[in-house]
């Protein structure tokens, strides 16, 4: 009995009238946990019960603790007939089980009905007693923290990074039991929020024993989802990266590195990228398995990327012998491990290496022929499969891991598409083992990684690569290969060198497909994909160039499938990495030689394009250094090869993209307008307009180029669904349609929020649903950060000075580095000798300069990057200046309503988290009978989700937090039924509860101790009553 | 293409000023388009009319439920749903509970009924104020009036506490409120001359003065009705009209501190006794509830149209009203000095608010 759950009710208020002859209500409240249930008196005739209860006590075993959650129903009491219920709170106790977080639960939560919504709201004290329990066999996992965010949380300290964990449950979905025809819509939607409920504590205890095995004592990184496979059942699925943190005592540990958060938190906490790019895809049917029932199994790969070399083929330089020791030692580390997978998008210093690119895999499967439909092991061998395909994809890459994992899935009726990517990488094995490779290979290690660029480098044979590319040197160490362009699903490393601002990229497309069923369907979609993954990645790459920008990170590949269409949306962050060559421009070829009108038509359009390509490389502040070509030794073995698109043979039937070399010796990407498609295809390239002026965007954690955030914050979710006029349903008509309805709603978003200019869209997440036959919902979350329009002006240098001294910082005080480290690493980058190998000229002729300017403006940098840190300290702390002091104690009963900030970043720009309360994952069915009464669709999909943030605050400031970070509205199912007069609406939310404090309260804390809660000056301020 | 769906939802509400007040205005979705285009906003900004019309449809949703909690402000405070800064919150009720003068003359002093409520299409059409902003200000009232009617305490407290509003507008609800109840003729044509500011200084005066509250703070309703005992004493003051030698002694009172400092002096010295008169009938007539309702009129009608005739300029009326209430204090055969004080005092206060053109 190895726990005791203690619940007090304490009071009510704004109760709904439930007696319509009194305009009162007789309330009373039922307390259920497991099987026990205790209920409060009836408090006759109020709106306002003060119901002052016992504390109820629940005597459970912690295994139930994790997976039950504490139900309390506030009921209408009738003597004649059977009470009414007003609604419900769930509250999962959860956080009170691990140490450091929460101690007690108590606040106001709203009480919610999934038909009326939010009916007033009741204060509740919750309390966990739990008892040590040295049972060996327990089955629960009690204490093992989870986390959101996808990277190291602030205030804690990686100690190994174990690897990945994952899990799945399985169950009958209620809305599908018989018992659903006879019970009422609130029973059935009541049934299955608890069922989600139970299945996510469930899910989270066997994740956290997987921990436990694993010697760890938290879970980053953790992305549940649940698929609702209708008939076949509802899956609740998690991955995550299992960890071993310390927490950081001492403030005076993070003080220093909180002084710029927007540097030092690059995490992008929601990823569920897919894949992208379609070099080498192969399409192969797979019969699984299970007898005689045919599964389509469909799966496309790309390796496409774009890497960066450290090279073996280079293997005589001097890093050269520890870098094999090191590729060993990782090896070995990782090849423990089954699926050496990492959730994490943003890492301690050091701990990435190289990267390979983006790999993905893609799996089409029948729900409806699932064996043992209840049972979890076809969804487990099918996700295995799919994890095996991208381990094989990495080591194609010469990579033995893949970060920034995720996982996701597309359900239309019985077909299911799996997808999972991730960005195929080289770790340092120094977390990943119990450090064991401490000492001087560690320290030779750091030095030959030259900071902003090792992860550019190739970690492939170059003589041997997985697939044509083109390499370069590194522009930045010159003395590693680099590829031409990097994809990556993760964030931008911290000390990554960037040019300019970054901006968001999206590719949109859609395909039309004909409705069939069960195999047939399959087959067609399982043909569909390859050419959409290819046609996603030429979109992206032609985007990058249009924008003059050679990398992307954050890339997410979404593909949904619909009944007679489907749809690919990919986002990513495009930036100018200094690493990476310059990208060339775009040059468009017509096929139709003799035709003087239409040559001078081509050669509009290319005056276009190239006008474009000038204007977004001043809009993005991207004028990088030029460089002499004569002292770069450049001995590229093809240097054409790198642009030719390589197709697999079942596609290469169909020509899309065409290389033509004659176009000058840039390395051009070429677009030949062979058909009035392709030529609207051109035309879409430039009809994304850029954000107003102002305006940033983009679906990492934070812009690249933009370091001075002030505090202001909105993060907000809009939604849109457009129906589509079954008339013109062509692929086209289609592309541009879902292209407008993009584009309209970033226009939408950037005019309501044009009073926080300058500003910047930061962690933009769309999701794209096809609810119906002609519907598409689109779904955006993302935060608008403001930030001071001064200091952006100092960009790149401040930049990468800032990240390099703090990567030293971070050094010596997360990792413990040998102090010397961080004087000698600096220097120490030796520019390579130029290497006069095979020299080629042709292939730079674009830039010049020499690179000796570059280690100047280098010395510059660092020079004036110590000014400016220091600068740094003195501008936060008198940012906000008020007296801001966040309520760490339970709120206060009735007084007031503490603001409560949610945002998908992992961090609150000029504030320092100071506390983990523990994870926030809830799910909300909302249904009415009365849509046009609620202000139709739109009416009641604003209400519910207004509901839902009010739930999460609620809960938030209940455990004593008062922000959310890493938020993310994982799943918003949307139908209507207008012609009933209906809509259901299902969300899915979580996120981390933390309690931050501002910089300049940190510092003051100390002297005022005991001072009264107030906040005026910052943003938010308090609601005083 | 159609949109079916289009939301937006902030952790922070957004609050747009201009489309709160085209709201509050009354204007449908499509005139707060038109209008908003013709303000230049889309030139400002790069917008297109459908960005502009999507902004608005979600503004007006948006305050479309927040204004079941503007009916109870500090539900507005209380509540979880909506996180909106408490400056935003004091501008959402201010400007909600905010009144347009040409409405308010229309009703004010007026039954707050259903029957007044029928009246407001003519109201809007006369004022041109939209139906739907005459029927919002028209329910302010009546939702102030309904809270506050049966309350003990301040009048101007018990609205400020209710409803929250800023001092300067919870004093004018209590001026309507007291109108309302008290039922005060102000719709007759020879009143049209005054502004809502005139009535609102009035009731000012005679709820601090003339109520069961000025004597007792704690009874119910004691700033809503007046104290009916002064009503009933004040026919005392008859006398001073009535006793012809009591009128002489006080005109030759007057006459003698004013000779000399008045313009109008011969006017004044010809009207007086009608002046005097004219005064205290309003006041002796008191008891009767229609005598109440037609007070202003008979202030106009007695005393300021006469003056005006004669075209006594305000200065002269100032000195006048105060000589002839100072004056009664030297009458030795009139014993009811405090009731004319608690009289006159008010009256004196009103009559010069009310005496312009």
């Amino acid at each position: 009995m190895p726990g005791k759950l203690k619940v007090k009710i304490v009071a009510g208020r704004h109760l709904p009238v439930m007696d319509r002859a009194s305009d009162l209500t007789d309330a009373f409240v039922e307390v259920k946990f497991g099987n026990t249930t205790f209920k409060t008196d009836v408090y006759p005739k109020s709106l306002n019960p003060q119901w002052n209860s016992e504390w109820f006590k629940f005597e459970v075993d912690d295994e139930d603790l994790q997976d039950e959650p504490l139900q309390i129903t506030v009921l209408d009491h009738d003597t004649y007939s059977a009470n009414d219920a007003i609604g419900k709170v769930y509250i999962d106790i959860d956080p009170l089980l691990y140490s450091e977080a929460a101690t007690v639960i108590s606040g106001w939560f709203p009480i919610y009905d999934t038909i009326h919504g939010i009916r007033g709201e009741i204060n509740v004290v919750v309390k966990v007693d739990l008892f040590n329990d040295l049972n060996r066999f327990r089955q629960s996992s009690c204490g093992v923290k989870f986390f959101c965010t996808t990277s190291i949380p602030k205030c804690y300290r990686a100690v190994i990074i174990h690897g990945f964990v994952e899990e799945l449950v399985v169950n009958e979905d209620p809305e599908y039991q018989w018992i659903d025809r006879i019970r009422t819509p609130r029973a059935s939607n009541e049934a299955r929020q608890r069922l989600i409920s139970l299945m996510s504590g469930e899910l989270q205890r066997k994740i956290g024993l997987k921990v436990l095995e694993m010697r760890g004592n938290a879970v980053v990184g953790y992305l549940q989802c649940f698929d609702l496979e209708g008939e076949s059942g509802l899956v609740v699925r998690a991955i995550g990266t299992a960890c071993t943190l310390d927490k950081l005592s001492s403030p005076a540990a993070f003080l220093p590195a909180c002084n710029s958060p927007s540097k030092e938190m690059k995490e992008s906490p929601l990823v569920h990228p897919p894949s992208h790019g379609c070099r080498s895809t192969h399409n192969s049917p797979i019969h699984t398995a299970t007898g005689s029932r045919l599964t389509q199994n469909f799966s496309v790969s790309v390796p496409t990327l774009i890497y960066t070399g450290m090279g073996s083929g280079s293997a005589g330089k001097e890093g050269g012998p520890f870098k094999a020791l090191l590729r060993q030692q990782t090896q070995s580390a990782l090849e423990q491990r089954e699926f050496p997978f990492f959730t994490l998008t943003a890492f301690p210093p050091g701990f990435l290496v190289h990267v390979g690119g983006v790999v993905s895999a893609r799996s089409v499967k029948l729900l409806d022929r699932i064996h043992n439909p209840d049972e979890p092991e076809t969804r487990d061998a099918w996700w295995a499969e799919i994890r095996q395909e991208i381990k094989s994809h990495a080591k194609a890459l010469g990579c033995h891991a893949v970060v920034g994992y995720s996982e996701s899935t597309s359900i239309c009726e019985e077909v299911c598409i799996l997808s999972a990517s991730g960005t195929a990488a080289v770790l340092n094995p120094r977390f990943l083992q119990d450090g064991t490779v401490e000492g001087c290979l560690e320290q030779r290690l750091e030095e030959n990684l030259p900071a902003g660029c090792g992860f550019c480098h190739i970690p492939y044979d170059e003589l041997n690569m997985p697939f044509p590319a083109h390499l370069t040197y590194c522009y930045n160490c010159r003395k590693q290969k680099v590829p031409d362009v990097l994809f990556t699903t993760i964030d931008l490393p911290t000390d990554a060198t960037v040019i300019g601002k970054g901006c968001l990229i999206q590719a949109r497309l859609c395909r039309l497909k004909k409705k069939a069923q069960a195999e047939a369907n399959a087959t067609a979609i399982s043909n569909l994909l390859p050419f959409m993954e290819y046609e996603v990645h030429t979109q992206l790459m032609n985007k990058l160039k249009l924008k003059g920008m050679n990398a992307l990170f954050g890339l997410r590949i979404q593909i949904t499938v619909g009944e007679n269409m489907l749809m690919g949306l990919a986002s990513a962050t495009g930036v100018y990495l200094a690493a990476l060559p310059t990208p060339g421009g775009i040059q468009i070829a017509g096929k139709t030689p003799n035709d003087g009108s239409y040559e001078q038509h081509i050669s509009h359009m290319q005056k276009k394009i190239n006008d474009t390509i000038a204007k977004n490389k001043e809009l993005y502040e991207i004028n990088p250094p030029e460089i002499s070509e004569e002292i770069i030794g450049s001995p590229i073995p093809e240097p054409r090869q790198r642009s030719r698109l390589l197709r697999s043979q079942s596609e290469s039937s169909d020509e899309v993209t065409e290389l033509d070399l004659s176009h000058g010796k840039k390395d051009a990407f070429v677009l030949e307008i062979d058909d009035t498609d392709a030529m609207e295809d051109v035309h879409s390239l430039l009809t994304d307009v850029p954000p107003p002026s102002g305006f940033y965007s983009c679906n990492t954690e934070i812009m690249p180029g933009i370091n001075n955030w002030t505090s202001e914050i909105q993060m907000f979710t809009s939604v849109r669904v457009i129906r589509l006029s079954s008339l013109n349903l062509t692929n086209h008509a289609l592309n541009k349609n879902f292209n407008d309805l993009c584009e309209n709603l970033l226009k939408s978003l950037y005019f309501k929020l044009r009073s926080m200019i300058p500003c910047c869209l930061c962690h933009v997440n769309f999701t794209v649903s096809l609810p119906e036959d002609e519907l598409i919902q689109v779904t955006v979350t993302a935060v608008a950060i403001t930030f001071d329009k001064n200091q952006a002006l100092q960009t790149t240098k401040a930049h990468v000075e800032k990240s390099l001294q703090r990567a030293s910082t971070d050094n010596e005080e997360l990792l413990q580095f040998p102090l010397e480290l961080c004087s000698d690493s600096l220097p120490s980058h030796p520019f390579p000798p130029a290497k006069a190998t095979s020299v080629d000229y042709s292939s730079f002729a674009d830039r010049c300069s020499s690179w000796i300017e570059l280690i100047k403006l280098k010395a510059q940098t660092i020079r004036r990057g110590s000014i400016k840190t220091t600068v740094t300290v003195e501008k936060t702390s008198p940012m906000g200046e008020g007296n801001f002091r966040n309520r760490s104690a339970a709120p206060c009963a009735n007084s007031t309503v503490g603001v409560v900030k949610m945002t998908p970043l992992s961090f609150i720009p000029g504030a320092k988290i100071t506390k983990y309360l523990g994870i926030i994952n809830m799910f909300f069915i909302r249904e009415t009978t009365s849509l046009r009464e609620e202000g139709g669709v739109s009416g009641f999909l604003h209400a519910f989700i207004a509901e839902v943030f009010a739930m999460v605050r609620a809960h938030v400031a209940a455990l004593g937090g008062n922000a959310v970070v890493s938020y993310i509205m994982k799943q918003c199912v949307f139908m209507e039924n207008p012609n009933k007069n209906q809509a259901q609406c299902l969300i899915n939310v979580s996120g981390d509860a933390v309690v931050f404090a501002r910089e300049s309260e940190l510092e003051v804390v100390s002297t005022q101790q005991p001072a009264a809660n107030c906040q005026p000056a910052c943003t938010g301020g308090e609601v005083t009553t | 293409m159609t949109s079916e769906l289009d939301i937006f939802v902030g952790n922070t509400t957004l609050i747009d000023e201009d489309v709160y007040r085209l709201w509050l205005d009354g204007y449908s979705v499509g005139d707060a388009v038109a209008l908003r285009v013709r303000s230049g906003i889309l030139e400002q900004t790069g917008a297109t009319a459908a960005v502009l019309q999507s902004d608005t449809m979600d503004h007006y949703r948006t305050f479309h439920m927040l204004e079941r909690l503007l009916h109870a402000p500090p539900k507005l405070l209380h509540q979880l749903i909506y996180q909106i800064p408490p400056s935003r919150q004091a501008l959402l009720i201010e400007r909600y509970y905010a009144f347009d003068e040409a409405f308010v003359r229309e009703v004010l002093g007026k039954k707050l009924s259903k029957g007044t409520k029928k009246d407001l299409d003519d109201i809007s059409t006369k004022t041109g104020i939209t139906l739907k902003s005459c029927r919002r200000q028209f329910d302010n009232f009546k939702r102030v009036f309904k809270v506050v009617e049966e309350m003990r305490g301040s009048l101007v407290d018990n609205v400020q506490q209710h409803f929250l509003l800023s001092d300067r507008l919870a004093r004018d609800y209590a001026a309507i409120v007291f109108f309302a109840n008290n039922r005060f003729e102000t719709g007759k044509k020879k009143l049209q001359y005054l502004s809502f500011g005139d009535f609102a200084f009035c009731a000012e005066l005679m709820i601090q003065n003339w109520t069961l509250g000025a004597v007792d703070s704690q009874v119910d309703d004691m700033d809503m009705d007046l104290d009916k005992e002064f009503l009933q004493d004040l026919k005392e003051l008859k006398v001073l009209v009535a006793d012809k030698d009591l009128l002489d002694l006080h005109k030759s009172l007057v006459c003698t501190a004013l000779r000399g400092k008045l313009g109008v002096f011969s006017e004044m010295e010809a009207n007086f006794k009608n002046l005097s008169r004219g005064l205290v009938n309003v006041a002796t007539k008191l008891t009767h509830n229609k005598d109440v309702r037609d007070l202003f009129v008979d202030l106009v009608e007695k005393f300021v149209e006469p003056c005006r005739s004669d075209h006594w300029p305000l200065s002269d009326v100032r000195l006048f009203l105060n000589q002839y209430s100072a004056s009664v204090h030297s009458l030795d055969g009139f014993r009811h000095q405090a009731l004319w004080d608690r009289y006159m005092g008010t009256l004196r206060g009103c009559l010069l608010r009310l005496y312009h053109d």
